[in-house]
């Protein structure tokens, strides 16, 4: 009794920095959810083989990438179509960093300069945005820009004078980028390939998921939040909600430039297809289907779609999914996830209810 | 220093309470021209520290730009603005709110989706700790008598619940000087009471000054200390209350251009 009391109490102490108003899951149902939830994933190359792994590898990346967009979209307002540009700079990054020092130190370097490139990019296009006083649907046209001219100037790169030391860009036909996901220092490190990658993309994608829950909790999640539903409002109780814009926007990058990395390392290539306009819609519908203000309803919607995509193949494939996706946001605008969570409310609440006026009727009267 | 100047007009104001050195704000020929319309022409305006002014003027009259230049909503074409003796002109609006001045916008505009308590959460965050959260919301609510709302959500407040929440959510951040645009607009004589009531407290007892924009002139009468006409971007005159009702000329401005 005293056992189990004292691991409810150690359990909501656990749960307490990455619950509040902002965040949807926040019941004992969610987090089992969530447990089992990665314990699936956990065991998934155990149950089918380490092959069998490297689909979901990819799901995951992308589920990593839409969750940059969703921290930004959902919870500050800001819809970007670019947050495969920082995904793909990452990329590219990382490929000519450790082609030209193709060592564990050159690995090392990549994953800190990758990230560090994507986030600088992030950083210096969302200040000339929001410095400069772009706004709402303008800041989604201008990201949507800068991944298609990134997309456009990386295509024509195939040239021999694009060259970064022994890095060729490639053009259109991209870049083989060897180096596996890796740390260490000159011939000794640690590789992770395979299953192995297969499990950093599985632990980078939970860290950041509670990390970003306890942001979007804390006091700059409700500056954040303030500020998509009124920005104007918030900046006369004294925020600088330019700033706070700057500062998720630049977040959103290097979320969007670590999972630039872990594809780079999942395929070992990359090319400009990445950041073309069906690539930058794929985040935007992730987080749409999944819904926008939901981390986890994002992840999950990431993974659902791109595993029918895969088992559709076929002409209609692009028909059927397509058509789901139109009726899935006709009919839930907000996403599936806050539906779901609805639901399982309205449910505990029937129950309880169901309960309560079987035991005592008169507790019908004061309940509301 | 905004000390007296021969230029300023205003200085009437200051010589009839005997000092000219606690203006907690005054312009200096501030203007704001959108194309050729001139919505602030030159206006020099001062209020003390601790003082209730009220903004009145037909439609047109400029009130609400010269609200939002002193805000930093806008930036003005020329001129400038003096907050505790301190040049404020170029100062961001978060900047200002920081040194003490706060707003309540004439549309109500609190966090529609959020729950009362999350609403106060947004300016008390800035200056208390996370402890003091559920005392100090309690505090405020008490105050604009929102005790019983604090789970509710904001859209389903009633439209003078939400003016009185607004009010309390300014009074978080402790100003020194608090402007409000039409705050009764809309309002039932019961509700304006009861605006007119904490607005009067709060302005007694923290001695917070105000600049109120407001239509409605029972409701000026029953808080105003001075009343400022604004008429076609300019100041017209300048008053107690009863000096503003026994111009003849402010009659004429307002049967002129309002019937």
């Amino acid at each position: 009794m005293s056992v189990k009391s004292s691991i409810g109490v150690l359990a909501n102490r656990l749960r307490e920095p990455f619950e509040g108003p902002n965040t949807i899951g926040n019941t004992n149902g969610f987090w089992i959810g969530f447990l089992l939830t990665v314990l699936l994933f956990a065991i998934y190359p155990i149950l089918f083989g380490p092959y069998a792994a490297l689909n979901p590898a990819q799901f995951l990346v992308f589920a990593l990438l839409a969750v940059s967009l969703t921290f930004i979209w959902g919870f500050c307002g800001i819809l970007s179509f670019g947050q495969v540009a920082f995904f793909g700079v990452a990329g590219y990054t990382f490929g000519i960093v450790t082609i030209n020092i193709p060592t564990y130190t050159g690995a090392t370097l990549g994953i800190i300069i990758a990230v560090a490139v994507a986030t600088a990019f992030a950083a210096v296009i969302g200040y000339f945005m929001f410095y400069g006083g772009v706004r709402d649907v303008y800041v989604t046209i201008l990201t949507l820009v800068v991944a298609l001219v990134l997309h456009t100037f990386m295509e024509q790169t195939a040239g021999s004078q694009w060259t970064i030391g022994e890095a060729h860009l490639g053009g259109y036909n991209g870049m083989n980028v060897p180096q596996d996901l890796a740390v260490g220092f000159g011939e000794t490190g640690v590789a992770f390939d395979g299953v192995a990658h297969y499990y950093v993309v599985l632990f980078t994608l939970v860290v950041t998921y509670l990390l970003l829950r306890a942001v979007v909790n804390s006091r700059f999640g409700y500056a954040m939040v303030a500020t998509r539903e009124d920005e104007a409002r918030t900046e006369m109780f004294g925020y600088n909600t330019t700033f706070i814009k700057l500062a998720a926007f630049t977040v959103g990058g290097a979320i969007a430039g670590i999972s630039g990395v872990l594809f780079v390392t999942w395929g070992a290539y990359i090319n400009p297809s990445q950041f073309e306009l069906v690539a930058a819609t794929m985040p935007v519908i992730y987080a749409s289907i999944g819904g926008r203000k939901s981390f986890a309803g994002t992840i999950l919607a990431a993974v659902a779609i791109q595993y029918l995509e895969l088992q559709l193949t076929g002409e209609w494939a692009f028909v059927i999914v397509g058509s789901l996706l139109v009726l899935i946001i006709l009919t839930m605008p907000d996403g599936i996830a806050p539906r779901v969570r609805n639901l399982v409310l309205a449910v505990g609440e029937w129950r309880s209810n169901r309960d309560r006026s079987g035991q005592s009727p008169p507790a019908e009267e004061v309940s509301d | 220093m905004a000390t007296s100047d021969p230029t300023v007009k205003t200085t009437q104001a200051v010589d009839e309470t005997g000092s000219g050195t606690d203006r907690i704000l005054q312009t200096r020929n501030l203007r704001k021209q959108f194309g050729g319309l001139t919505a602030t022409d030159d206006v020099d305006f001062a209020v003390e520290a601790g003082e209730l002014r009220c903004l009145i003027g037909p439609n047109g009259a400029g009130k609400s730009t010269f609200l939002n230049l002193i805000t930093g909503v806008l930036e003005p074409t020329a001129g400038s603005i003096y907050y505790n003796g301190s040049d404020i002109t170029d100062l961001e609006s978060h900047k200002r709110v920081d040194r003490g001045i706060s707003i309540k916008f004439q549309v109500p505009s609190l966090y529609q989706e959020f729950t009362v308590r999350q609403n106060v959460r947004i300016p008390l965050q800035r200056v208390a700790s996370s402890s003091e959260y559920e005392s100090r919301t309690r505090e405020i609510l008490q105050r604009c008598n929102l005790e019983g709302e604090i789970d509710t959500v904001a859209s389903s407040l009633s439209h003078g619940q939400q003016q009185r929440l607004e009010i309390g959510m300014a009074m978080v951040l402790e100003p020194d000087l608090m402007l409000l645009d039409e705050p009764v607009a809309g309002l039932s004589v019961e509700e304006s009471a009861d605006i007119a009531e904490l607005l009067t407290s709060i302005n007694e007892t923290d001695g917070v000054a105000f600049i109120v924009i407001e239509h409605d002139i029972d409701f000026v009468e029953s808080i105003a200390d001075r009343v400022t006409v604004l008429h076609q971007g300019g100041i017209f005159t300048e008053g107690t209350i009863e000096d503003v009702r026994a111009d003849p000329d402010v009659k004429r401005i307002y049967l002129g251009e309002e019937h």
